[in-house]
């Protein structure tokens, strides 16, 4: 066991973690972050999507020891610093951008790395950008709504289908 | 997973130095190794991380043409190296999604050399340079087969040399699932002549088509390889395709990809 630091959500936290403990099971079992879902854990679906020094990444395919030292942010630091939600969390909720919710967490951190990069998309690039993310529901076409609604567009003639 | 010693050196030399150590092996992005491992497929007694060697990231021009650090993450290289060696920059910028872009590396994708890994490719399709802590090894002798290359056990990829072509282009059929390529063609003209590589339908892995390369290095146009065509035997066969169908795969991707260089 060694001991990692790293900073999750603007705090400074530390833990005991093996060689082989992932990114996600430290946040989850060792901090209790269970925000950050693990769906597939073979980094397919996306789930756990959470942002390691800004950039968006999946945290069950990292090994935790490999990320110390940096600057983590999960779903649990996504609301605004009042606890009400932010912009994209908002739009989410607006557009139905969720159905079971199990893939929320990572489509909102994929989304806000997205958005980062490209703040006013298509809704192609939308999906483009989405691509490592899988909602089982097959609720997309509401999550990518949500997704532009974030970005400031107008998506009251997209229809929910 | 089996548990494993997990070291993380700021330095090549530290680097190699670890790597030295019974069972120990590198870990670039991880995106197909921390897979391999949880499958235990791959179990090593220590895990020695690259991504903490600032010497082994970033893009530049330098002798030779355009220079890769082997622990360059593949989004940096899509954005870095677009307004240098653009086709080499899409071809990253399309390698499995945006979480993988943002951890995989170019070293770790061309050490594992993947039969349908996109990378292999773009550097066997440029005439690269493959450096490592040791030596410098050309693209041609680099790829040796499934999963095999000329390293050595604990030889690092410390960057890629790519020379940057005339026009270049690479075309991808997309396995949508695993989103490898099913096939890829790249196609670069070079002033002594084209090259056309090939992954994702060689059962030997990443291969050069000689024969389209002496056509279009005669004639760059779509119309010079129409007569052509490729031998489907010790193609991939698969549930996603068959030889034959990989076979017209490559011929339909390199016309694409003539056209899309321009």
């Amino acid at each position: 066991m060694t001991k990692v630091s790293m900073t999750v959500n603007g705090k400074a936290v530390s833990g005991e973690v093996e060689g082989r403990t992932l990114l996600s099971t430290f946040l989850r079992d060792g901090l209790g972050l269970t925000g950050t879902h693990v769906g597939c854990d073979t980094s397919q679906c996306g789930a756990c999507v959470v942002h390691v020094d800004g950039r968006a990444v999946k945290s069950c395919t990292i090994f935790a020891a490999d990320v110390a030292g940096a600057t983590v942010k999960t779903i649990e630091g996504m609301a605004n610093p009042d606890g009400s939600l932010s912009t994209l969390q908002q739009a989410f909720q607006d557009n139905h951008g969720l159905q079971c919710g199990f893939c929320t967490p990572g489509m909102v951190m994929a989304s806000a790395a997205f958005l980062a990069e490209n703040p006013t998309p298509t809704e192609a690039e939308v999906r483009h950008g989405l691509e490592g993310n899988i909602c089982r529901c097959t609720g997309y076409h509401n999550i990518v709504k949500a997704v532009l609604q974030a970005s400031g567009q107008d998506v009251s003639k997209i229809a929910a289908e | 997973m089996h548990n494993f010693d997990f070291v993380k050196p700021s330095t090549i030399a530290d680097a190699v130095k670890a790597l030295k150590a019974e069972g120990a092996q590198a870990l670039s992005g991880g995106q197909t190794l921390v897979a391999s491992m949880k499958q235990r497929l791959a179990a090593p007694a220590t895990l020695v991380s690259l991504t903490g060697i600032a010497e082994m990231k970033g893009v530049c021009l330098g002798d030779g043409g355009l220079h890769v650090g082997g622990a360059t993450p593949h989004a940096d290289v899509a954005r870095e190296a677009a307004r240098h060696y653009p086709a080499l920059a899409a071809l990253a910028g399309g390698i499995g999604d945006p979480q993988v872009r943002n951890r995989g590396t170019l070293g770790g994708s061309i050490a594992n050399d993947d039969p349908a890994a996109c990378y292999p490719a773009g550097v066997l399709g440029s005439g690269a340079t493959v450096v490592t802590d040791r030596r410098r090894i050309a693209a041609d002798d680099f790829f040796q087969g499934l999963f095999t290359t000329a390293l050595h056990a604990g030889e690092i990829v410390t960057s890629v040399v790519f020379p940057i072509p005339q026009a270049a282009a690479y075309e991808k059929f997309d396995q949508p699932a695993s989103r490898f390529a099913l096939t890829g063609v790249f196609v670069a003209k070079y002033a002594d002549g084209v090259r056309v590589a090939v992954t994702g339908a060689g059962g030997d892995g990443v291969f050069r088509w000689t024969e389209a390369e002496r056509a279009l290095s005669a004639n760059f146009s779509a119309s010079a390889i129409a007569g052509l065509s490729v031998d489907p035997s010790g193609l991939i066969h698969d549930l996603h395709g068959t030889p034959e169908y990989r076979a017209n795969l490559v011929k339909v991707l390199t016309a694409r990809a003539v056209q899309a260089a321009g």
